[in-house]
């Protein structure tokens, strides 16, 4: 085996880091503005960056005012909750993955999906208004995690694996709820609309609906970025990591109530986009390695990316949109499938 | 002078009943610079005394002292900056790099949202050159051999920057070449002054590295001396249940070593 010196291979991993994150930033910009363009109405990428621009600097506007209103009104906000969505579950997938020690855990696993679906079928059934779609599935996602916390808690073993168990028998409950739900429900109007809410769209975005979850997602965003060094001593244990020092009751606190936030507020304004918080990850270990000190910034950028594209498609693709939870899943597996026979990465 | 670490009959059980308690009124002190090695029977607890050493489990009774300080006061980065620890079966869930799971020791001197800094990374170089391991840098974890990875371990530990090392069952699952290699290092590292404490299945390695041999037996330490007057072929046979001669080389080297004997078949 061939080793460079020390010195240098000490200068060149974080550089080689950090020139991935700057192609994977420029790609980001140039996906959001491509979604910008692209829809029935088609715009020119000039426009676009000049109808962005003249929000921030004084402009004199030589566009029409309906193509203002779509990218700042319609395709914007759209394009902000995929970015933020995508990041947020990417970052929380990868969290929860060493959290729990395992490659095939997703941000899904303490139950906020399975609780935000039950909230959203109760609201439809009851309330039938999007606001009350929101906020019950938003509340019913964190009422899900606290129940498996609550319930984990109950045996004196080991905490991560009682959380996995418990998370478990709380989605399997909130399930059955949901399925009771679709069966009472009125099948011409209801049951379609709780169908299509489970099956994930980012079509009812609204900017309201951003500047309120918004600031939830970047926080949580933001925590786990913080401490993602010392996910790094999770992934060796419980026991392992307090040997050497680290609080983990603390740790594991931050993640799991920084990534239920993000899920839960994803799942209120997108409906259950699965595949991404669990995929991303990977593809990111793909490109740089294990260590969650860069993993979780490049994850992030994939995962933002990845939900932008596949949204585009989602309501380009054909004349009806296809229901985006369905299309992260057709176009993930297959490109999952070919890196990890290419790639034979050693977990 | 005052020992650097100082157990004062202390017990520990899992459960609250401390008539289950894994062992009980275990005192010993080890002083700057001393290789204990603790000697035992699966099961006898060796593995749950040095884990109540740094504090990941609490003893129930009795008292430790670290440097002359008890350990119950204190806060667990504190007793990884004291102590370095070396677990048995540690196993890692994703293909980290070897310098990556070094780095992972400067744990206790970093803040909670602190990543490792250049002056990290040196310290883990050198932790890396200590035990040999700087071509295997950026090797995948799961790639190394048991001697590299468990070489890893130590230098991770020594990353920690401690006075004193907890080796648990260091030598186990090796082939003699990395026994041996891992012995010279906890040689190398006791002669710059390193306190160790080792738990071990050998007694060969007692004689080879340690100066104190700690037995662990029913609950409690049933002897405890320098390795001459402890490991004797009455004491071996009482602790481990089988016949065993301890013999003297003869080649002027003063070094002992033990041979377990077989039942003879009977003819």
């Amino acid at each position: 085996m061939k080793s460079a010196p020390p010195q240098i291979a000490d200068k060149t991993s974080p550089g080689k880091a950090a020139k991935l994150q700057i192609t994977l930033i420029v790609l980001l910009v140039g996906v959001s503005i491509f979604s910008l363009m692209s829809g029935p109405m088609d715009i020119r990428p000039g426009t676009v960056v000049r109808i962005l621009t003249s929000r921030l600097l004084p402009m004199q506007p030589d566009w029409p005012a309906t193509l203002e209103s779509v990218i700042m009104d319609v395709r914007l906000p759209r394009l902000l909750a995929g970015l933020l969505i995508g990041a947020g579950l990417s970052i929380s997938g990868a969290a929860f993955q060493g959290l729990f020690r395992n490659p095939l855990v997703s941000p899904h696993i303490l139950g906020v999906s399975a609780g935000a679906g039950f909230g959203a079928a109760l609201a439809i059934l009851f309330f039938g208004n999007i606001f009350m779609v929101q906020l019950l599935s938003f509340c019913f996602g964190l009422i899900a995690v606290w129940m498996t916390y609550a319930l984990s808690r109950i045996y004196r073993s080991t905490p991560v694996l009682m959380l996995v168990l418990a998370g478990i028998i709380v989605g399997a409950l909130f399930s059955a709820a949901t399925s009771l739900l679709k069966y009472i429900a009125d099948p011409v109007n209801q049951m379609p609309s709780i169908v299509f809410w489970l099956l994930g769209s980012l079509n009812n975005a609204s900017n309201k609906d951003i500047a309120v979850v918004g600031p939830i997602m970047l926080a949580g965003t933001a925590s786990l970025y913080l401490i993602r060094w010392r996910i790094n001593l999770l992934t060796m244990g419980e026991e392992d990591a307090r040997s050497l020092g680290v609080d983990t009751a603390r740790i594991r606190g931050v993640i799991i109530v920084s990534a239920t936030f993000i899920s839960a507020a994803a799942v209120c304004i997108s409906g259950i986009i699965g595949w991404v918080g669990l995929v991303i990850p990977h593809i990111g270990r793909l490109l740089v390695g294990a260590d969650n000190k860069h993993l979780l910034p490049v994850a992030t950028l994939i995962g933002a990316i990845y939900l932008v594209s596949v949204d585009t498609i989602a309501r380009t693709a054909m004349e009806t949109e296809i229901p985006i939870g369905i299309l992260t899943a057709i176009v993930g597996a297959p490109v999952f499938a070919y890196l990890l026979r290419k790639n034979r990465p050693g977990w | 002078m005052t020992a650097q670490i100082e157990a004062e009959n202390i017990a520990f059980s899992y459960s609250h009943d401390m008539a289950k308690a894994i062992f009980r009124n275990v005192s010993f002190s080890v002083h700057s610079g001393d290789v204990l090695c603790l000697l035992g029977p699966n099961g006898t607890g060796k593995s749950t005394l040095l884990k109540c050493l740094i504090n990941i489990l609490r003893v129930q009774q009795g008292r430790i002292l670290l440097n002359g300080r008890d350990l119950s006061e204190f806060k667990l980065p504190e007793v990884a900056r004291s102590i370095g620890y070396v677990p048995q079966g540690l196993m890692s869930a994703f293909p980290f790099r070897i310098k990556d799971i070094i780095i992972m020791g400067r744990a206790p001197h970093l803040s909670i949202l602190a990543s490792p800094s250049r002056a990290d990374m040196e310290i883990a170089y050198r932790a890396m050159e200590t035990v040999g391991l700087t071509p295997l840098a950026d090797r995948p974890c799961n790639s190394v051999s048991g001697g590299e990875w468990q070489l890893t371990l130590i230098a991770r530990a020594l990353v920690q920057e401690p006075q004193i090392l907890l080796l648990d069952e260091p030598t186990s699952h090796l082939d003699l070449g990395n026994q041996v290699k891992i012995l010279q290092v906890i040689q190398d590292l006791a002669d710059r002054g390193m306190t160790i404490i080792m738990a071990s299945h050998t007694p060969d390695h007692a004689f080879l590295v340690s100066n104190i041999v700690a037995i662990m037996n029913n609950g409690g330490i049933a002897q405890k001396g320098a390795p001459e007057d402890v490991i004797t072929d009455d004491n071996l046979r009482k602790t481990y249940g089988v016949d065993v001669r301890v013999v003297r080389l003869e080649d002027g080297s003063l070094s002992k070593a033990c041979f377990p004997a077989l039942k003879k078949p009977a003819r």
